[in-house]
């Protein structure tokens, strides 16, 4: 438009027009919040061992798992699925690292068998999912869905009904651990999801999942690989999702049957949209639900530091959800465009008489 | 030249059986669930025996009523081709409301319809998100699904007991309507009654009024069906609202029974719903199944429940697995129907 504007001007103008702008606006409110109730809450000490301690480094730590599972989830949705399942995936996670450690020798060799059987179980369910979706063709939602309710069912299964607790420093270093100074968790997975970036946006890759989200035949005739593709995506997605419930079980090294990973995927499916994703597929941004689940965690704690009961935060998300897919719609979109337009018009009549 | 001349060969037995059989191909999985029912019972009766006894199938009636309820909603919905996965948090939310404005000192039968009331909010809203802001219906109604939760975690999380003396208890109570020796009685709730009133409206609705067809016809083809001037904005809306409905009419009869409600009730009963519609035949695409095949299909994974009880070495836990399990092989063999009717 206006071609004489600076760089700098011109570079803040392509983020302001980036939807998950307004997840960091909402971020920076959130920690503002914070500050009006305490003027210390931003502060961050050098703990006793060397390792950065605060309230932003809690919220970094708890957003871990939630960017783990959205960028998972942002990659099915690109492709016009969902997965529902990512919640019961991580408790599965959990159950199966657990059973292991809880019967194996306190060593890294026990901790790092517990990861890769973690990766394989999550991996196969994952699998699972895909099959359904790419080959036989079912419905993502339904087929995740099954997923969803079977899954924790499977992982009462697997600890018998109860939360079992185990000892392995090696996979508690994982949650509570810290490099340089920063908690591994949150290192670990922003080095997934950068990886995870550069994947899907250095090759052809995310091109082609968007264009299955968008049409799945034309992207079919044009000769992408549908079916190896949400296979793929599906057993990524788990991957993830079990690396997730990792983090969420390593930090107290206990997995709680009815409650780890319960109603994450609300939280994932909310990252993802909050980062600009939208849910009708074709289009996609690792980016935003990075934002979207660091927002959704600094709300978490948030809630919890104001005192306000936090059972009330999946109502608001899912109140939110709902505001952001009404804002996705093409009819919300029409009515926007036509008081754009009609605010527009009046200016440009001035122009030409000038 | 002969080759021209000669008449089409008339259909032999065989393959005229199998093309009246591709007539029926609707009809298969419910004759399915059919079988597979009696093959249950006979199975039950066999293994672990007491089965086919009237205060056992008295009792599958009473515990599933509300299962069946939610079923029939159900199956108006994915008719349509659409799906309702908000059916368990209503329940959840509904009945959490319903039982504390009644201990609050609420007139009970206002708190019932106010507690259907609800289920007919949440279907009425995803139905505006679907059909006029053209949200896919999946993720409209988990939208709705994490609502409910959420609202019933707001107002309470532990059970809330309804009052030993408060008259919805008596729509759980049984009535005996013949007294057979020992407990052996065929007895029914008030609840069931219900569930077979709700039953036969929605048969009368789905296969004797426009409505019921309009119904069919967009699952069908919804473009078609448009074209043909049917109601399809107006239709649409009703099966989410009918879905809504049921679900709360669902969480009075089961709050009813249990005579508490809690936030977590209703888990994983969207699965069990959507499970019971797909085993009676209903096709998850829309356009094809039958209201008394879905309750074939609740009674089929409540006799289930019965059976894994008895045998007791499967842990209750399994039992979302086998439902899971169950669904997506008869979603297989849908599909394998459909391809057939296809070819």
């Amino acid at each position: 438009m206006s071609a004489n504007a600076h760089g700098p001007a011109e570079a803040l103008k392509g983020l302001v027009r980036r939807q998950y702008f307004w997840g960091i606006v909402a971020i920076a409110l959130l920690l503002l919040v914070n500050l009006v109730k305490d003027p210390g809450y931003l502060a961050v000490t050098i703990g006793s061992s060397g390792n950065l301690v605060g309230n932003v480094i809690d919220i970094l730590r708890a957003a871990a798992p939630i960017v783990l599972i959205a960028v998972g989830m942002c990659l099915v949705v690109a492709t016009g699925g969902i997965d529902l399942s990512v919640g019961s995936v991580m408790v599965v996670a959990g159950a199966v690292s657990m059973e292991f450690l809880s019967g194996a020798p306190d060593t890294l060799g026990s901790g790092l068998a517990a990861v890769g059987l973690v990766i394989a179980v999550s991996a196969a369910l994952g699998a699972v999912n895909g099959v359904l979706v790419s080959v036989v063709g079912l419905q993502p939602f339904i087929s995740t869905l099954v997923i969803m309710l079977a899954g924790r069912g499977l992982a009462k299964v697997i600890t018998g009904g109860q939360n079992t607790a185990a000892t392995n420093e090696s996979f508690r270093w994982i949650a509570n651990g810290h490099v340089l100074g920063l908690p591994v968790v949150f290192l670990l997975a922003l080095l997934l999801a950068v990886a995870m970036g550069i994947l899907v946006r250095r090759s052809a890759l995310g091109l082609m999942l968007e264009a299955i989200g968008m049409d799945a035949k034309a992207a079919r005739l044009a000769g992408v690989n549908r079916r190896a593709l949400l296979l793929t995506v599906y057993v990524l997605a788990g991957v993830l999702a079990g690396l997730a419930g990792v983090f969420a079980t390593a930090s107290v090294m206990t997995v709680d049957v009815s409650r780890t990973g319960y109603q994450l995927e609300l939280d994932a499916i909310l990252a993802v949209v909050i980062g600009g994703t939208s849910l009708a597929g074709g289009k996609f941004n690792i980016t935003g639900a990075v934002v979207g689940a660091i927002l959704i965690a600094t709300l978490d704690k948030t809630v919890v530091f104001l005192g306000v009961s936090s059972s009330a935060t999946p109502a608001f998300k899912a109140v939110v959800i709902v505001v952001l897919c009404l804002l996705q719609s093409e009819r919300v979109r029409r009515a926007f465009r036509q008081r754009r337009a009609a605010a527009a018009r009046p200016a440009e009549r001035e122009a030409v008489a000038a | 030249m002969s080759t021209l001349t000669t008449a089409p060969p008339a259909p032999t037995g065989a393959r005229a059986l199998v093309k009246r059989l591709s007539l029926h191909l609707d009809t298969l999985p419910t004759g399915a669930a059919v079988v597979i029912f009696i093959g249950m019972i006979v199975y039950g009766e066999a293994a672990y025996g007491r089965i086919v006894q009237f205060n056992t199938l008295s009792n599958l009636l009473i515990n599933n009523a509300h299962l069946i309820i939610l079923t029939v909603g159900l199956t108006f919905v994915i008719l349509t081709g659409g799906i309702d996965l908000s059916v368990g948090a209503v329940i959840a939310f509904s009945s959490v409301a319903g039982v504390m404005l009644m201990n609050a000192g609420w007139n009970p039968w206002i708190a019932m319809a106010l507690m259907v009331l609800i289920g007919t909010a949440f279907g009425a809203a995803s139905g505006v998100l679907v059909q006029y802001f053209h949200v896919q219906p999946f993720i409209a109604t988990l939208a709705m699904m994490f609502l409910g939760r959420g609202l019933a975690s707001i107002l309470s999380t532990v059970p809330e007991r309804l009052a030993d003396d408060n008259p919805v208890r008596g729509l759980g109570t049984q009535i005996k309507l013949y007294d057979g020796p020992k407990v052996n009685d065929i007895a029914i709730t008030p609840g069931v009654v219900i569930a077979a009133v709700v039953v036969a409206a929605a048969f009368f609705v789905l296969h004797r009024t426009r409505t019921g067809r309009t119904v069919y016809a967009i699952g069908g083809s919804e473009q078609s069906a448009a074209l043909m001037g049917l109601p399809v904005v107006a239709t649409k809306m009703w099966v989410y609202i009918i879905s809504g409905s049921l679900a709360g009419l669902a969480a009075v009869v089961y709050t009813a029974r249990l005579g508490s409600a809690q936030n977590i009730t209703g888990i994983g009963w969207e699965l069990d719903a959507i499970a019971a519609a797909v085993i009676g035949g209903t096709l998850l695409t829309g356009g094809a199944g039958f209201v008394l095949g879905s309750v074939v299909g609740a009674l089929v994974l409540g006799l289930m429940n019965v059976l894994i009880t008895r045998d007791g070495s499967i842990p209750p836990e399994a039992t979302t697995i086998i439902t899971g399990g169950i669904l997506l092989v008869f979603v297989l063999l849908q599909r394998a129907v459909l391809a057939r009717r296809r070819e």
